[in-house]
């Protein structure tokens, strides 16, 4: 008798093959659909992004940070900077953008690793407070109410406006996609073998030998730096920013979190349909105003009570569905 | 002088600060919980104190005969029927729960009360003051806010160390198992905790509104100045976290001596230097 | 011949996924010294948590003066009147020596025991009372957690690992005082590493062996090779 020990499973065969067409699909937009559809596809690509990341610092490396706003604003900061001031093509500003996140990350997780759980999230919070406030005192970037990018800057993007939007789209593809790309190659590899292990258990995971340190600070640093991207990516679809819009808790981990938490912690299919849950309410209850928001804040609370695991967990637990998978099964026994 | 009178009047908001921490600090102590909407809850009692100001003309202080005890009340319950359940599961559940409150609370007052700033009004007692020095003068409201919180932490010094509530909030703290088998119900110990922590937050947020203009989303402002002085002072040490919130309000005020724009931020560079340099707090106790 | 005080019927306890106790059967008359013998892991600690209340996931019967408590929360076992002295004392390190034994005596229950006559039989404890109680010897601790259940007046004591981590003169000392605790009409389980102080004590003895009973009986009709041979389980 012949075991095979394989990771795929017959879903996630089926899954990867509708995931390539609706990529497909996705990249092609800008020829069979207008702008709005673009930046509301572009859009879902954002919180697919941030979402994604959130649920590795948080799902699988146990780091709860209330403060990926930090990146975000620091990310549309370095672009405008980049841009306005000193005259680069804002798509090249993108990536140093992640990079600059990436590069402050470090200092900030040495300082910030100090604390633990539940004050480590608040110290997080902190510290995108303080990025918030000295962006607010930079009087060259506007100050306390900011700025916006310079038309001639937005020229270096492409010369036509629905050209600027189909780069813009496809750039926030490439982070939404590439996000939950970057998490299955992460968590597939190496690595990931051990930010599972330390989501399962971190004491066992010390005693096993894995550097829990260093896992943590790569990922924090790593997901800092996309979390960068995004943020300068947004800089670039809203062209005008505030210290308080781009440093803003609600838009960048409120509703990250909620998404998460919703869709399914611990899982990459959970963001996934976190985000198409939130789209969905936002789509019928958004007139509602702050009454949304008092929903989304009971359905979170919900969730956590009842089915911590998320939507997405309970699916997996009760019909053993795996889109993404990222463990070893053994078929043939 | 005006740099002695900086110092001066930030060791007096320290002592709000410390009203503000005082709450936290003793739910962390008993039950390793951080409640996220704690802020929230001081400007929710802020507005209930305002509603009964403008609903019965009492002054704003005699407010918290009945906020106190609804605001305790409140908390009894909302540690019975929710929080308690996200105890004992690991740090995701009490976190996420506490942030689900937190929105809740802010977009709830939004609702009722929109979002105009209210105040409310302590007449002579924040107009009153006395000089201290030449150029120095204590108001009579920040003297009353700082003495309120020297005398709000060691009322609950003496609970902690001399009563038998106290004795069950240590010994719940130490080993959840063994206490329950000394019959100890755990539930109710945390439940007591949360009402004992917001009958302090109504205390802090009576003085928030008649201190400053309040609003629905001032919370998570409060909540970190209340977490920092924790933070500052060390980990399980109420008097500690006084003397957290002095420095905090301290390094507040010389912040805003030199530019008034720094005054927060100036805080949080404080508390960010005690994070790097003295990790566990200036006083900690609990390892 | 009355009920007796404490009958278990085929207790089943895991935690979690893990199961520790296969189906285990025991009965304690009033005024009986048990003693529960087995190599580590074989099941006599869950068992003593059990009867506690302690494990959540239990199938079977554990009938107390008649009661089934096998599903009773542990703050109200002890109202029934069952003590633990746990494992490795498990004092409270905020708490002084005396702030220890008052939150025994929480239950409040009615007998002989009380502060005063505990310190009696503890006097060194009378000495530190105002100390922390980690800031005490071993032995002291041991002293401690004895006294911090008899406060509660018990019917059935519990006492697991009582000689761990002590000096034999500590343990035979606390040993000599044992009839004196066990004494009054209840009942008492000793789980003790040292078999054969365990078997001079008790009256009657319950072997465990990977979470079943595999001898129990009394000691004096049991030869070392019997008993060794349900402890190791060849």
């Amino acid at each position: 008798m012949s075991a095979l020990v394989s990771r795929a499973t017959r879903a996630s065969y089926v899954a990867g093959l509708l995931a390539l067409v609706l990529a497909a699909v996705l990249v092609s937009a800008p020829w069979w659909t207008g702008i709005a559809t673009e930046r509301l596809i572009g859009e879902f690509m954002i919180y697919l992004a941030l979402a994604t990341l959130w649920n590795l610092l948080a799902g699988y490396a146990g780091l709860v940070s209330v403060g990926q706003q930090a990146y975000v604003g620091f990310g549309a900061y370095v672009l405008i900077s980049l841009a306005s001031l000193a005259g680069w093509s804002p798509l090249w500003a993108v990536p140093v953008a992640g990079l600059g996140a990436a590069a402050i990350a470090a200092p900030v997780a040495r300082l910030v690793f100090r604390l633990q759980g539940a004050y480590f999230a608040i110290g997080t919070w902190v510290i995108a407070e303080v990025f918030r406030l000295v962006c607010a005192q930079i009087a060259v970037l506007g100050g306390g109410s900011g700025t916006s990018l310079t038309p001639a800057a937005m020229k270096l993007v492409a010369a036509s406006r629905p050209a600027r939007e189909a780069a813009i789209y496809w750039l926030a593809l490439a982070l939404g996609l590439g996000a939950v790309a970057v998490a299955y190659a992460l968590l597939r590899s190496r690595i990931g073998l051990a930010l599972t292990a330390i989501r399962d258990s971190e004491i066992a995971s010390d005693s096993l030998g894995i550097r829990i340190d260093r896992v943590k600070f790569a990922v924090y640093v790593l997901v800092a730096g996309i979390t960068g991207m995004v943020g300068a990516l947004v800089e670039l679809q809203k062209v005008r920013m505030s210290p308080d819009a781009a440093f803003s808790v609600n838009d960048w981990t409120a509703f990250v979190i909620f998404i998460v938490v919703i869709g399914g912690i611990g899982t990459i299919e959970g963001p996934i349909l976190g985000a198409l849950i939130y789209f969905a309410l936002r789509e019928y209850l958004a007139e509602l105003g702050s009454l949304y928001l008092m929903i989304l804040g009971a359905l979170a609370i919900l969730v956590m009570l009842t089915a911590p695991q998320g939507l997405w967990g309970f699916v997996q637990r009760r019909f053993g569905l795996s889109l993404f998978p990222t463990g070893y099964r053994v078929r043939g026994l | 002088m005006t740099w002695i009178n900086a110092i001066v009047q930030g060791v007096l908001v320290g002592g709000l600060y410390a009203l503000f921490a005082a709450g936290l600090s003793l739910i962390f102590g008993v039950m390793r919980l951080v409640n996220v909407g704690h802020g929230d809850l001081i400007v929710a009692a802020s507005y209930l104190a305002w509603s009964i100001v403008h609903a019965t003309g009492l002054h704003p202080l005699l407010s918290l005969i009945i906020v106190a005890p609804v605001a305790a009340v409140f908390g009894y319950t909302l540690q019975l029927g929710i929080l308690n359940h996200t105890l004992g599961k690991g740090i995701l559940p009490p976190l996420l729960v506490t942030f689900g409150l937190s929105v809740i609370i802010q977009n709830g007052l939004l609702q009722i009360f929109t979002a105009d700033t209210r105040k409310l009004d302590a007449g002579a007692l924040e107009t009153g003051s006395f000089a201290l020095l030449p150029g120095v003068d204590i108001g009579y409201l920040p003297l009353l806010m700082f003495a309120t919180a020297v005398v709000v932490i060691g009322a609950l010094q003496f609970l902690f160390y001399s009563t038998g509530l106290g004795r069950e909030f240590r010994a719940v703290s130490d080993d959840r198992e063994v206490a329950e088998l000394m019959g100890v119900d755990e539930r109710r110990v945390y439940a007591a905790a949360m009402a004992l922590s917001l009958a302090v937050v109504a205390v802090a947020g009576v003085f928030l509104a008649i201190r400053s203009n309040f609003d629905p989303f001032m919370g998570p402002g409060r909540l970190i100045f209340g977490f920092e002085a924790v933070i500052i002072g060390g980990l399980g040490n109420l008097w500690g976290t006084l003397a957290g919130g002095v420095i905090l309000g301290v390094a507040q005020g010389v912040g805003a001596e030199i530019d008034p724009g720094w005054q927060v931020l100036a805080g949080h560079i404080a508390f960010l230097l005690v994070l790097a340099v003295r990790p566990r707090g200036l006083f900690p106790r609990i390892s | 011949m009355g009920e007796p005080l404490l009958r278990v019927e085929a207790l089943r306890a895991s935690y979690g996924d893990a199961p520790a106790l296969h189906g285990v059967s025991l009965e304690l008359a009033k005024g009986e010294t048990l003693a529960l013998i087995g190599a580590n892991g074989a099941g006599k600690s869950t068992l003593l948590k059990s009867i506690c209340g302690l494990v959540g996931q239990i199938e079977g019967r554990i009938l107390f003066k008649g009661e089934d408590i096998a599903r009773c929360p542990a703050s109200r076992i002890v109202r029934l009147g069952i003590a633990l002295v746990p494992e490795g004392r498990r004092l409270f390190p905020s708490l002084s020596v005396e702030e220890n034994l008052v939150l025994g005596g929480k239950a409040r229950r009615p007998g002989p025991w009380s502060l005063e006559s505990v310190y009696a039989l503890f006097p060194v404890l009378k000495e530190r009372r105002r100390q922390p109680a980690l800031a005490m010897s071993g032995g002291q601790q041991q002293m401690c957690a004895i006294g911090r259940a008899l406060m509660s007046n018990p019917d059935l004591l519990l006492l697991d690992e009582l000689s761990l981590g002590l000096a034999p003169a500590i343990i035979k000392d606390i040993y000599e005082l044992l009839p004196r605790i066990a004494g009054g009409g209840g009942g008492a389980i000793l789980v003790e590493q040292d078999v054969m102080r365990a078997l001079a004590t008790a009256g009657r003895f319950v072997c465990l062996q990977e979470g079943h009973v595999s001898l129990q009986g009394d000691p004096a009709a049991h030869s070392r090779d019997d008993i060794t041979r349900a402890y190791f389980g060849t």
